[in-house]
């Protein structure tokens, strides 16, 4: 049991992150965030002891995180991360490097849930490629795959900031 | 040309998430040194994982929310909650003793009632009281802080004995008032404490007909955890929404300031 709260503690703060930016919603996030420490604590010992407590955590929290993004896809509901997380967008825009968190925000919120899943495990919770495509259930290539569409659609977005007509055309829905 | 093996998407992907090895990086970097548009392309992705990171970065600085407590969640689970006394079983066993003695059915009214007497009962009632009156934001307490004399000599008179207020502070709890509560044994008297972070503690005392003088009983459920003694037919018991480990030095500093008092 000690050994579980030594791995699994410091990573709660990133699995409510990762919950947070996938559902848009801190709150149902959170809940999911419980769910997924609950699971962990009662299957801690089925784990692989050389198994990675990141990658393993993520693998569950990912599957409640779809379960439920799929009960809310029926209910219709959708909360823009903006809404969710007032501290996230809150920060001064980066100015020097002439990209805006709250664009970039926006541009993530809009990316397919599989593309963000995936951006958001490499890239803010820095998993391998392995690691996450464990976390999804899917091939490497499709991690990658994934990851090479997500990033071009980010920066098509960010480009189509620049030309005013252009994104508000690309932003509606 | 570098003439080893062509460049691939991936390994673009695995150069904005540092995620080849050097030798490869090397010839990544020789490759974008050649095509300025790739190289462009890459470095807007990698300002954008910057971004990313920094806009995301709060979120996981917030202070973790009491639910998602660790050791909590861990306790929980140890200690499942008392299936047996609810839900399909107690339908199950209600019908079972029915039927096995007709009359008999009312056994299980020892297993349906709360403990009816000693140190049980008083951690019940603690802990009823506490449910009542400490999520209370408007009038947690009748008697502030400020006429602490006036309350305890309230206390005083119904218990019919001196009750003091214990000193908390040492634990970061302050006192911020009481009242005189009923229980099924006769008055009580319920003190209220606060960390000043939204915590609070609520210590009931009242006097025992049985069990005068118990060493220290813990109880958790859900996420309160109550201790309760009692020392000289008076009987105390701390209530907190904090796990064993962290209330228990609390109630030792309260008990020892009692044995002291009384």
């Amino acid at each position: 049991m000690r050994d579980m709260m030594l791995l699994i503690e410091p990573l709660i703060p990133r699995l409510r992150r990762y919950a947070r930016v996938l559902l848009r919603d801190s709150a149902a996030a959170d809940d999911l965030v419980q769910d997924c420490l609950e699971r962990a604590i009662s299957r801690w010992h089925q784990r692989r002891a050389d198994g990675d407590a990141r990658a393993w955590l993520f693998t569950i929290l990912h599957n409640l995180a779809m379960n439920r993004m799929r009960q809310t896809a029926r209910r219709g509901a959708h909360v823009q991360v903006e809404d969710a997380s007032p501290a996230a967008v809150a920060r001064a825009p980066d100015q020097e490097a002439g990209i805006h968190q709250r664009d970039v925000l926006q541009a993530l919120d809009r990316l397919p849930d599989d593309q963000r899943a995936v951006l958001l495990l490499v890239t803010i919770e820095e998993l391998s490629y392995a690691d996450a495509a464990k976390a999804l259930g899917v091939p490497i290539g499709t991690v990658m795959s994934r990851l090479s569409r997500a990033r071009t659609r980010l920066r098509e977005e960010i480009a189509g900031r620049d030309q005013p007509a252009v994104s508000h055309l690309r932003r509606v829905k | 040309m570098n003439g080893g093996r062509p460049i691939t998407e991936d390994d673009l992907q695995g150069y904005i998430d540092d995620a080849i090895d050097s030798r490869r990086r090397a010839e990544v970097q020789a490759y974008l040194a050649s095509h300025p548009e790739v190289a462009e392309r890459i470095a807007i992705d990698r300002a954008l994982r910057d971004t990313l990171r920094d806009a995301l970065a709060p979120i996981a600085d917030e202070p973790v929310p009491a639910e998602l407590n660790l050791s909590r969640l861990v306790d929980r689970h140890r200690r499942p909650r008392r299936d047996w006394r609810s839900g399909p079983w107690q339908v199950a066993a209600a019908l079972l003793l029915m039927v096995l003695g007709g009359a008999g059915g009312w056994g299980l009214r020892s297993v349906q009632e709360p403990p009816r007497a000693g140190i049980a009962a008083l951690a019940q009632e603690a802990t009823e009281s506490y449910a009542v009156y400490a999520p209370d934001m408007g009038r947690p307490v009748e008697i502030k802080a400020a006429d602490a004399p006036q309350l305890v000599q309230w206390a005083s008179r119904r218990l019919e004995r001196p009750v003091s207020i214990p000193d908390l502070s040492g634990a970061g709890y302050s006192f911020i008032g009481g009242r005189v509560v009923p229980t099924p044994h006769g008055p009580a008297v319920l003190y209220m404490f606060d960390n000043g972070k939204g915590t609070r503690l609520t210590l009931l005392a009242r006097n025992m007909a049985v069990d005068r003088d118990t060493p220290m009983k813990l109880e958790t459920e859900g996420h309160v955890t109550s201790v309760s003694w009692s020392r000289d037919g008076l009987g105390f018991s701390l209530v907190g929404p904090l796990d064993q480990a962290q209330i228990h030095p609390i109630a030792d500093v309260a008990r020892a300031q009692f044995s002291r008092a009384i």
